[in-house]
């Protein structure tokens, strides 16, 4: 036996095999599957689709039916889908695990099996899990847009982001190229570790280019963060992280996700708050976005929530477009065609 | 009882130190005799089993498997377990305590072993360390180890308080048996699913970070250590991180009885092999990072490993169809680790053969005391696999002899297929 320190070899190991998924063309499950041809037809198909008369609109979908099946509570995701959908004409049903089988203990399998027996054609799915929509769209074989899957993405959320984002910064622009957000540093301030919209938008993001700038304490951005992909770098430092800042995202702490983690509140507001003064002294020129749930005092203030500065707004009205253009994406590729 | 003859094989007997071509005679169980071939004589009347080509070894021996039984047999039973074995080339598995009930009992342990089970290959069962595996107060070894229990374990769960697991390392020793530790700091791992790292923080899913395991191993030999007077054995169950297997190569070099296992998943595969969500990569410990899993292949070259342990944990294919994070831990393992070892450590990575078959038979024999087995000399118990190890096939887990698939090899293409098993004189398998 040999017990001095090992010598390193260099081995032939397993490779990792290619991910079978997306199963559907039409799904939306990560924005790591979006190309940037397939950021673009999105944010064309917005456009196009906000502009439309909305009574020819309501003839795109007319009577195909589109399932909401929400594990988890959502005002800003459900409602602008719901919007979203029917103003295509769609059918929509909504499938809430307070006031369904799904209180019962049936899995969400079977679940998305019935809405499929049911007629579903595609599902809009928020759920706790991580992963969870990848599940449903293996067992379903339907397009499955992730409306929210626990930490880990909401692909609609950081597409409307970015329609918020380009629309101050690159009015006009719908056809993006790797370039389009080049010289462009977006912070995403706060609660990373437990954000799927700070997971989204940082892998979206640096695809068109943009720099991708993580700030908050090491308990809520952990430093393996900035290998998550390229483009994407930590500053500890709010005011240092705000002076780089053409775009300033906030998030919520997610009490919910803390899992016994300690935080303390005060020392957070006073190192990571966005207030008036610290926005006006070091972003003056900045726009805000956050995604919501907003908790005002927490980590901004109602004087930036409200202030001339903030898109917050904004981002929900780019959200009903965004997901009309990705309802349709996925009913056009159930119908067979690659929309 | 009919006597097996196995002629013109490539004989490989690692704990004598022999491998050349031979004819090996089986009678009553036992092996009778062990020629050059054609010299055997009182081979009249034996089932003769032509081994041209093939290897014929000690029938490999899993120190760590999942049987399920008593109270999870829509999992796996006894029988299903042990025809899966069989089909892997294991003459013996050891059954971990962590059924329903716990087996903490002479009652459990003796209803594992009747033969109504319908075990086609032989079962030892370990028996739990604490009270209901509850870390709190130990059993009866004594009694347990009479019952038939050849290893003291609370598997699935660590021993985490101190002095319940230096009472437990020294009751064991005083009775001549093993304490097997699942070294996890539960305390770390509240809610994770999957390694720490960047696989993890992509995927949104809560990390078991490297020390979970490890301060548990260091922790556990610094108590060997304390007893070394009383020659307690620490076995560290499916070592996964660098860490842990450091301390073990420096406790092992420190004097100490403290042996280690890895599975074959552990030197295979890595956190990204969980891909999207795949709930067949997910078991506990978890899938590791490269480097992790490239020091598991090290320290098995370098043998500061004892075995090679599959941790056989077979669940329902409804039990797994599930978010990841709600599913259960664990993958079955006993059908392939044959084909992955020998395609792997033995193709790829030069490891000796005979070698090899020492961490799948040999060693986890001596380290659990398995008289008779782990080594074919005339006497000894008429274990014994044989196989091609040249034939390549791929692994379906629908056509698997388990009750449960729940694997990440399925539909991979492995180097070295069994043809027959042999527990104690009776064909178990045969392909």
């Amino acid at each position: 036996m040999n017990l001095t320190a090992p010598v390193r070899r260099t081995l032939h190991t397993p490779p990792v095999a290619a991910s079978p998924s997306p199963y559907h063309p039409g799904s939306l499950l990560s924005v790591e599957d979006l190309t940037i041809e397939g950021i673009s037809h999105i944010l064309r198909r917005a456009t196009a689709l906000e502009n439309e008369d909305p009574l020819t609109r309501t003839r795109i979908l007319a009577k195909r039916r589109i399932a909401l099946l929400f594990y988890e509570s959502s005002t800003r995701t459900r409602t602008s889908f719901e919007l979203a959908a029917k103003s295509l004409g769609a059918d929509t049903t909504l499938v809430s695990s307070l006031s369904s089988s799904i209180e019962k203990g049936e899995s969400l399998k079977d679940t998305g099996l019935t809405l499929r027996a049911l007629g579903a054609e595609a599902i809009i799915l928020r759920h706790a899990n991580s992963g969870a929509p990848w599940l449903l769209e293996a067992e379903t074989r339907l397009p499955v847009l992730n409306g929210g899957d626990g930490m880990h993405q909401h692909p609609t959320q950081a597409l409307l982001d970015l329609r918020a984002m380009l629309a101050h910064l690159r009015p006009g622009v719908e056809t993006v190229t790797a370039e389009t957000l080049a010289g462009v540093t977006v912070s995403i301030t706060g609660d990373i570790l437990h954000s799927r919209v700070a997971r989204s938008n940082m892998l979206l993001l640096p695809k068109l280019g943009a720099r991708v700038l993580l700030c908050g304490p090491t308990q809520l951005l952990p430093e393996l963060a900035a290998q998550a992909g390229p483009g994407i770098e930590i500053e500890r430092d709010f005011e240092a992280a705000l002076r780089q800042s053409q775009i300033v995202m906030m998030l919520r702490i997610q009490a919910e996700r803390l899992a016994g983690l300690q935080l303390d509140l005060e020392e957070y507001k006073a190192a990571y708050q966005l207030n008036g003064e610290r926005l006006k002294a070091h972003a003056p020129e900045a726009i805000v976005l956050h995604p919501g749930p907003i908790i005002r005092g927490l980590e901004l203030t109602s004087e930036v929530a409200d202030g001339p500065q903030s898109v917050i707004l904004e981002q929900v009205r780019h959200g009903v477009a965004i997901r009309m253009a990705v309802v349709e994406r996925a009913m056009m590729a159930a119908q067979g065609g690659r929309a | 009882m009919t006597a097996i003859l196995i002629r013109g094989g490539q004989f490989i007997d690692p704990a004598a130190g022999v491998d050349a071509l031979k004819d090996v005679l089986l009678k009553d169980g036992r092996v009778a005799e062990i020629a050059a071939p054609g010299k055997i004589k009182q081979g009249e009347g034996a089932e003769v089993l032509d081994a041209t080509g093939l290897v014929i070894a000690p029938g490999l021996i899993d120190m760590h498997v999942h049987l399920r039984e008593p109270g999870q047999a829509h999992k796996e039973t006894i029988a299903t377990g042990t025809a899966a074995a069989a089909a892997g080339g294991f003459t013996a598995v050891a059954a971990m305590p962590n059924t329903t009930p716990v087996n903490d009992s002479q009652e459990t342990t003796r209803f594992m072993l009747a033969p109504e089970r319908g075990a086609v290959v032989r079962v030892y069962p370990i028996a739990a360390a604490t009270r209901g595996m509850k870390g709190e107060a130990i059993n009866d070894y004594a009694a347990l180890k009479s019952a038939g229990a050849v290893a003291i374990s609370d598997d699935g769960l660590p021993i985490l308080k101190d002095n319940v697991m230096r009472e437990a390392l020294a009751a064991a020793a005083r009775v001549g048996l093993t304490v097997i530790q699942h070294a996890e700091d539960t305390r770390m791992t509240q809610g994770a699913s999957m390694n720490a790292g960047v696989t993890a923080f992509k995927l949104g899913l809560r990390g078991m970070r490297n020390e979970a395991e490890s301060s548990i191993v260091e922790r556990d030999i610094r108590l060997v250590s304390e007893l070394r007077d009383a020659r307690a054995h620490l076995h560290v169950a499916h070592i996964s991180t660098a860490a842990a297997m450091a301390a073990v190569r420096q406790a092992r070099r420190n004097g100490l009885r403290v042996t280690c296992e890895v599975a074959p998943h552990h030197f295979l595969l890595t956190d990204e092999h969980v891909g999207d969500y795949n709930t067949h990569a997910k078991m506990c410990p978890p899938l590791r990072s490269a480097a992790d899993r490239d020091a598991m292949i090290e320290a098995i070259l370098d043998g500061v490993v004892d075995a090679i342990a599959t941790d056989h944990a077979p669940h329902a294919a409804h039990e797994k169809e599930v978010e990841f994070e709600r599913a259960p831990n664990g993958i079955i393992g006993l059908e392939t680790a044959l084909g992955l070892s020998l395609s792997w450590l033995h193709k790829e990575w030069k490891m000796p053969l005979g070698r090899v078959l020492s961490l799948l038979s040999a060693q986890p024999a001596a380290l659990l005391n398995l008289k008779g087995r782990g080594t074919l000399t005339v006497g000894s118990i008429a274990d014994v696999v044989v196989f091609d190890p040249k034939a390549e096939w791929t692994y379906k887990a629908s056509e698997g002899k388990s009750k449960s698939k729940n694997t990440p090899f399925d539909g991979w293409t492995m180097q070295g297929k069994v043809r027959w098993t042999i527990s104690e004189g009776r064909i178990a398998y045969g392909a």
